[in-house]
């Protein structure tokens, strides 16, 4: 045994650290429930910062939900907004200050229900932001109700039996609708259940920051996530869950990839 | 033939106990340990530490960034 711990020893130094969590976060303990997919989010939003060496640079707008508290975790500017409407706060401040880098953080029922206005008509401003869209099918800070997001059949604590179409309509695919709208210059839908999907998923949110940059238009980052205390399932079965039936409705993949339309395409003729 | 050997700390006090760095090692190294924290959590330790790779895979998927990883080539 002390072998082993001698030699875990040597291999414990600081010229052989190949991971360790992102100076941009605080130290604060995240309030999310254990496995949620929120904390792997902010870690990657946080790396990709740090890479791109734009922390003192970002301004992110936190929306209403489990997230609200995103402030407290990584280490830049933020500024709360009204529930769904953080990309209306989003444009306010990227108008005023256009070099910075500005991200909206929301959740599906505040971008896919009380803010699908501002949502849309951001977008379809084409308003040089990222907004970054955690999609888990579910309120999940007010204990479980029925999203837009929710799917066919998916108990809920509002939908007991299941959502019904009838009663409550169909799951709101809104990244495929923003995908169409010509302000939006990369729309994208991403995971984080496994490593594979945490490095990807990075990449993604690493290309909307540089969209933004590069003044193309909105970038949307989707990430299907889990919500295990909501869907009363451990972590690791919300990850099977999520594969088996959300991925079957939400299929990952870059939907749009280019940049904002050119005016000239709508122009009036004559 | 020089041997790739990693270990991992885990800060036991931020760990949830989720399972999902468990989950997600490819070389058993990682279980939850029987002790729990002062949250009351079963925390992610090394259990065959003699495993580990450094991979990173366990890091990648925490999603309270408790796992600090190190890697080494061993003669």
């Amino acid at each position: 045994m002390s072998v082993l711990a001698d030699r875990i020893k040597e291999i414990i130094k600081p010229e052989n650290l190949v991971y360790a969590k992102s100076p941009v976060l605080n130290d604060d303990i995240m309030h999310y429930c254990p496995g949620c997919s929120h904390g792997v989010v902010h870690r990657l939003i946080a790396e990709v910062i740090d890479e791109m060496g734009i922390q003192d640079q970002t301004i992110g707008v936190s929306p209403v939900g489990c997230s609200v508290f995103a402030y407290k975790y990584i280490d830049i500017d933020w500024q709360e907004a009204a529930h769904g409407r953080a990309p209306a706060v989003a444009t306010g401040i990227k108008r005023v200050l256009p070099d910075k880098y500005v991200f909206s953080y929301q959740g599906d029922g505040d971008l896919a229900a009380i803010g699908t206005a501002e949502t849309f008509h951001a977008v379809n401003r084409g308003e040089n932001i990222v907004m970054i869209f955690i999609n888990n099918a579910i309120y999940g800070m007010t204990g479980g109700q029925m999203a837009p997001t929710t799917l066919v059949g998916q108990i809920t604590s509002t939908t007991p039996y299941g959502r019904n179409v009838d009663l409550n309509g169909y799951p709101l695919k809104i990244t495929e609708l923003l995908a169409q709208l010509p302000g939006a210059a990369y729309v994208t839908r991403q995971s984080v259940q496994n490593p594979a999907a945490v490095r990807k998923a990075k990449k993604a949110i690493r290309k909307a920051f540089e969209v933004q940059a590069l003044k193309k238009g909105t970038a949307f980052v989707e990430v299907v996530s889990t919500c295990s205390s909501g869907w009363k399932l451990n972590p690791v079965d919300s990850n099977k869950w999520m594969e088996e039936n959300m991925f079957p409705q939400y299929p990952l993949g870059d939907l749009k990839d280019s940049s904002r339309a050119d005016a000239d395409l709508y122009r009036i003729k004559g | 033939m020089a041997k790739v050997r990693g270990a991992v700390i885990v800060d036991t006090e931020v760990c949830k106990g989720c399972n999902l760095c468990v989950v997600a090692c490819p070389t058993q190294t990682l279980a939850l340990n029987r002790n729990v924290n002062n949250k009351g959590y079963h925390y992610s330790y090394m259990e065959n530490p003699e495993n580990c790779t450094g991979c990173t895979n366990c890091s990648a998927v925490c999603p309270d960034s408790c796992i600090t990883v190190y890697r080494a080539k061993i003669e």
